[in-house]
């Protein structure tokens, strides 16, 4: 594998955000992924979300794993710190960036195998903490990189390219998440960007634990007919409750809508999420009924989408732990070491 | 007792030993007892054995009154106060010929129970204790005060020391520090009726304590990552060294707490494990904070893949490894420096790590600070090395200094304004030569600086590749920043003999306390080594210049496979048949006995026979024939 740099020249016409980039300036290097990656389209739909957020791309920091899916952080924001880690271990390592410095955007980048099998643990704990951050899993069903094998959020009875039958129960990261008191839960598929790319904005303006599990297919060895993370079974199963609008500050609502079929979020940062509801009867701020919601069409085979849960109003890991307000890593001397004088008295206290 | 056996005579110079069941509140008294001797400015040499449990199983707390100073075991015991029945037979059996047994007689016991050859003092400890007080947990807590009291009046200690001590635990809880002075006095009285005080074991006022302090290694070291400015700290329980993460919060509230709005500035997390504590340390200091954990060797080991990303990745870290018995879950309460291999080449692949070795509570402030510094220098895991023995112990050290005009050494870090003078960023480039390279922190310019950390193959450059050569170049950079490290940890500390000599003696860590005694009682048998302490790795070229110029270089150490010597050899190319191990590892810590009388040993061996003032060629020992027992 070779690394491909994208040409740096932009054409002077393309439009710029407010804070005078082009969409160019969001993205990273030329994909290696295999060609119809569903990953591909979720790298493309980071890209664009960040570009609509007005977020300077370097105050990103992209965490990732180990997998075809923490390979993309190389394919967006170029102009971000990345860190590929240990396979499993990317919450842990977000979570140190995150105590480190709370004035940058984390976003941590993994996948099924990354985050339902090795790193199952890490997984429910950063959630647990509710670490400030964006944390998608970009599920396809199968590990990628070596070629075919089952993950865990296989469905049992789902088949391999192979032909062999998946005899385990799936782990669904939706319903765990849920359980483990993620603050923010969301699922997308990569193939529907008009969804993923207002959830992704959502996300990142959430304040906690904002995790989306984004179905993706494996166009290499999971995209056949007997796979449930198929482009044509997920487009045939796709059960959306909602579709959102994301916009930083609230603004009038200028088309008719039914009654009830439109609800507000306001996030923290005063940042609004429109949700226009395809199901009247879900309410992404009730859990329990999420999660029987959850369970129910996952029965059924479907693949429920959509914001299906948030609280707006969690205090995150930073506030848990009462941090000063600037970032640990910019405090000096003088605010950390004690000096002589309070050691001569640390030694008086000893004797 | 039997007459024929002469009591144990003693000023200032023996060993009490407290046999007691865990969970029974004894501690506390035991701990009054040693702070009150350090109080009358006599060095103590304190230690807790204790089990892995909280309530039940037995413990020990052995106390070395010692004016010398000396800050190892002795060996043996020369006053039991044996508490607990189920362990009396043992304790007994290992009190010195003419030693003492201080035992609650409240039940008679049978004479089989007793030996000729020592004095039985009892004291009727529940008795006194159910006839004082109504409250169950009373009677048992006060048990403990009540032979304080009776040890007082026996060895001589002076009660106000005690009492001094009492106001100051229970400042403005004046019921409680009434109690505890009528309990204390309640034995004292029994004592002083019943027996000839003092016995022939005593404690008498000096002024041989000075301005040192009395403090374990994990409180010391913790206090270290305070003055070295660490704020993350993230951390998985593990006995040893869960004193150490605590001790850090808690000089956190005392030091780091803004005292307007309450805000902390650090942040302390316990993980999920040691898996998760060493990614967060990873995490933290890629994006430029300070960051440690404190673990022990089950820690260690599933930190292995992280530590590998640590080393080829970059990035600093600190961890402090309190050792314990090993393998496996091996002894979790006992001591042993057995961690030396896994953290010297931790990880998969080619691994080289710096470890630093602080002999005492001291150097682990010392080394706790400076851990910090090395590691943004180096862009490398440090490990701090402590065992049990320091970490747990409470020790009489030198007091703790700082230096106010030091500040933070961040290593090599390009800010935006070096990034807008337009200076070359290659995040693996070597530009100066002693193979550290230049980093950014995350966020820190717009267009500028950002780079992919992986712990795949990269070139200078930070870019991915699999091209050999680039990966060459990548490790033998590593390999020269290993180098450079050397220059930067702390040198080994050489001390002659007083005698010209052609054998030395190496060691490192907690067995200097006990090394420090015996060399001492060599010399006066007339045994000279020449000694060098080794306080880090990589290895300082003093080492190899050591074992050179000498022909027989003894190694002390508290494992069974003698890593030390595997990784002198290993490192510093040298012959092995030049080096003799001394091995302890039953999980006591070494005393000075034992290294006396292995070091002894062995130099008769080489010394052939021990004749007055002969010198032998090949041995260099100079051996007195007759003194050596």
């Amino acid at each position: 594998m070779t690394y491909l740099a994208k040409p740096k020249i932009h054409h002077p016409g393309l439009p710029k955000n407010a804070l005078g980039y082009t969409r160019r300036d969001y993205e990273g290097a030329i994909s290696t992924l295999c060609a119809g990656c569903g990953h591909d389209s979720i790298s493309a739909a980071i890209i664009q979300a960040f570009y609509e957020l007005d977020v300077a791309p370097h105050r990103v920091a992209k965490l990732s794993g180990i997998g075809c899916s923490s390979k993309t952080p190389t394919y967006f924001l170029g102009n971000s710190h990345g860190f590929n880690s240990v396979h499993g271990r990317m919450p842990s390592v977000l979570t140190g960036a995150a105590l480190a410095n709370r004035d940058l955007i984390y976003l941590g980048v993994s996948g099924d195998g990354d985050s339902a099998s090795i790193g199952l643990g890490q997984f429910a704990h950063v959630l647990r903490r509710n670490v400030n951050m964006v944390y998608i899993v970009e599920n396809n069903g199968v590990y990628g990189l070596t070629k075919g094998q089952f993950s865990a959020t296989a469905d049992k009875g789902s088949k391999s390219k192979r032909g062999a039958t998946n005899s385990d129960e799936p782990i669904d990261l939706v319903l765990l998440a849920l359980a483990l008191g993620a603050t923010f839960v969301a699922r997308g598929f990569s193939g529907d960007k008009t969804q993923l790319v207002p959830l992704i904005k959502a996300a990142v303006a959430h304040r906690g634990a904002a995790f989306i599990d984004v179905v993706s297919p494996c166009v290499a060895f999971n995209n056949h007919p007997g796979s449930t993370k198929s482009y044509d079974y997920v487009r045939e199963h796709n059960e959306a409750v909602n579709r959102l609008d994301f916009m930083p500050e609230r603004a009038p609502i200028t088309t008719e809508y039914p009654e009830g079929a439109v609800r507000e979020v306001v996030l923290h940062d005063g940042g609004v999420v429109r949700l226009h509801k395809l199901d009247a009867s879900y309410d992404p701020s009730d859990k329990v009924g999420a999660m029987a919601y959850l369970e129910e069409h996952r029965a059924r085979g479907e693949v429920v989408t959509g914001l299906l849960y948030v609280d707006a109003d969690s205090a995150d890991m930073h506030a848990a732990l009462r941090t000063v307000d600037m970032p640990l890593n910019t405090l000096n001397d003088p605010d950390l070491v004690p000096g002589n004088a309070a050691l001569a008295a640390v030694n008086a206290s000893l004797r | 007792m039997d007459a024929r056996v002469k009591q144990l005579s003693r000023i200032n110079d023996f060993v009490v030993k407290f046999a007691n069941v865990n969970g029974s509140g004894s501690a506390s008294a035991n701990g009054l007892f040693a702070k009150a001797i350090l109080r009358m400015g006599v060095p103590v040499a304190a230690r807790n054995i204790f089990p892995s449990n909280i309530q039940g199983l037995p413990t020990w707390y052995e106390v070395r009154i010692v004016e010398a100073g000396w800050r190892g075991r002795r060996g043996g015991v020369d006053l039991m106060v044996a508490m607990n029945p189920q362990t009396w037979d043992k304790d007994v059996a290992e009190i010195e010929s003419g030693g003492y047994l201080f035992y609650d007689s409240t039940k008679p016991l049978p004479p089989s129970k007793f030996r000729e050859d020592i004095t039985a003092l009892g004291v009727p400890l529940t008795a006194i204790c159910n006839a004082t007080y109504t409250d169950v947990r009373q009677r048992q807590l006060f048990k403990n005060i009540v032979y304080l009291g009776a040890l007082s009046a026996l060895l001589d200690i002076d009660p106000i020391e005690i009492e001094r001590l009492f106001s100051e635990q229970y400042r403005g809880k004046e019921a409680l520090l009434d109690s505890n002075r009528k309990a204390l006095h309640l034995g004292r009285d029994h004592a002083l009726a019943n027996f000839a005080c003092p016995i022939g074991l005593s404690v008498q006022r000096r002024d041989a304590v000075g301005d040192r302090i009395f403090i374990d290694g994990n409180a010391a070291a913790a206090l270290g990552a305070v003055y070295g400015g660490a704020t993350v700290a993230a951390w998985y329980p593990i006995t040893p060294s869960s004193s150490l993460a605590e001790s850090f919060a808690k000089w956190c509230r005392k030091f780091r707490t803004d005292s307007a709005t309450g805000q902390q500035r650090y942040a302390i997390v316990q993980a999920e494990d040691e898996l998760s504590s060493i990614g967060m340390v990873i995490g933290a200091a890629w994006n430029g904070a300070r960051a440690f954990t404190a673990t022990s060797g089950p820690g260690i080991s599933l930190m292995q893949e992280f530590l590998g990303l640590a080393y080829f990745a970059e990035i600093p870290a600190v961890l402090f490894d309190v050792q314990r018995g090993s393998p496996s879950t091996g002894m979790p309460t006992r001591t042993q420096q057995a961690d030396l291999m896994s953290c010297a080449y931790a990880s998969h692949g080619d691994t080289k790590h710096v470890l630093l070795l602080p002999e005492d509570p001291r150097e682990c402030f010392e080394f706790g600070a400076l851990a910090f510094d090395l590691a943004d220098r180096l862009q490398t895991p440090i490990f701090v090395m402590l065992d049990l023995d320091i970490g747990m112990q409470d020790w009489l050290t030198e007091p703790l200094a700082w230096d106010d005009s030091h500040r933070m050494d961040r290593g090599k870090v390009m800010t935006a304004a070096d990034l807008d003078a337009g200076r070359d960023f290659g995040r693996y480039l070597d530009v100066d030569g002693d193979g550290i390279a230049y980093r950014t922190y995350p966020g820190t310019h717009p267009a500028r600086g950002s780079y992919f950390t992986r712990g795949t193959t990269k070139d200078r450059y930070a870019r991915y590749t699999e091209e050999g050569p680039a990966y060459v170049d990548n490790m033998q950079r590593l390999q020269r920043k290993f180098q450079t490290a050397k220059n930067l940890v702390p040198k080994p500390v050489v001390t002659r003999a007083s005698q010209p000599t052609t054998a030395g003696v190496i060691w490192f860590g907690s067995t200097g306390a006990a090394m420090a005694e015996s060399l001492a009682e060599l010399e006066r048998q007339d045994v000279h080594l020449d000694r060098l302490r080794i306080r880090a790795f990589p290895f300082d070229d003093a080492i190899i210049d050591f074992v050179a110029s000498h022909e027989h270089v003894f190694v002390v150490e508290q494992n069974r496979d003698a890593q030390l010597k595997m990784l002198l050899v290993n490192e510093c190319a040298i012959d092995p048949a030049k080096l003799t191990s001394v091995l302890h590892y039953d999980g006591t810590p070494i005393t000075e006995r034992f290294i006396t009388q292995e070091i002894g040993e062995k130099a008769r061996l080489y010394n052939v026979t021990p004749l007055t003032g002969i010198r032998y060629p090949g041995s260099g020992i100079r051996k007195t024939g007759g003194k050596a027992a």
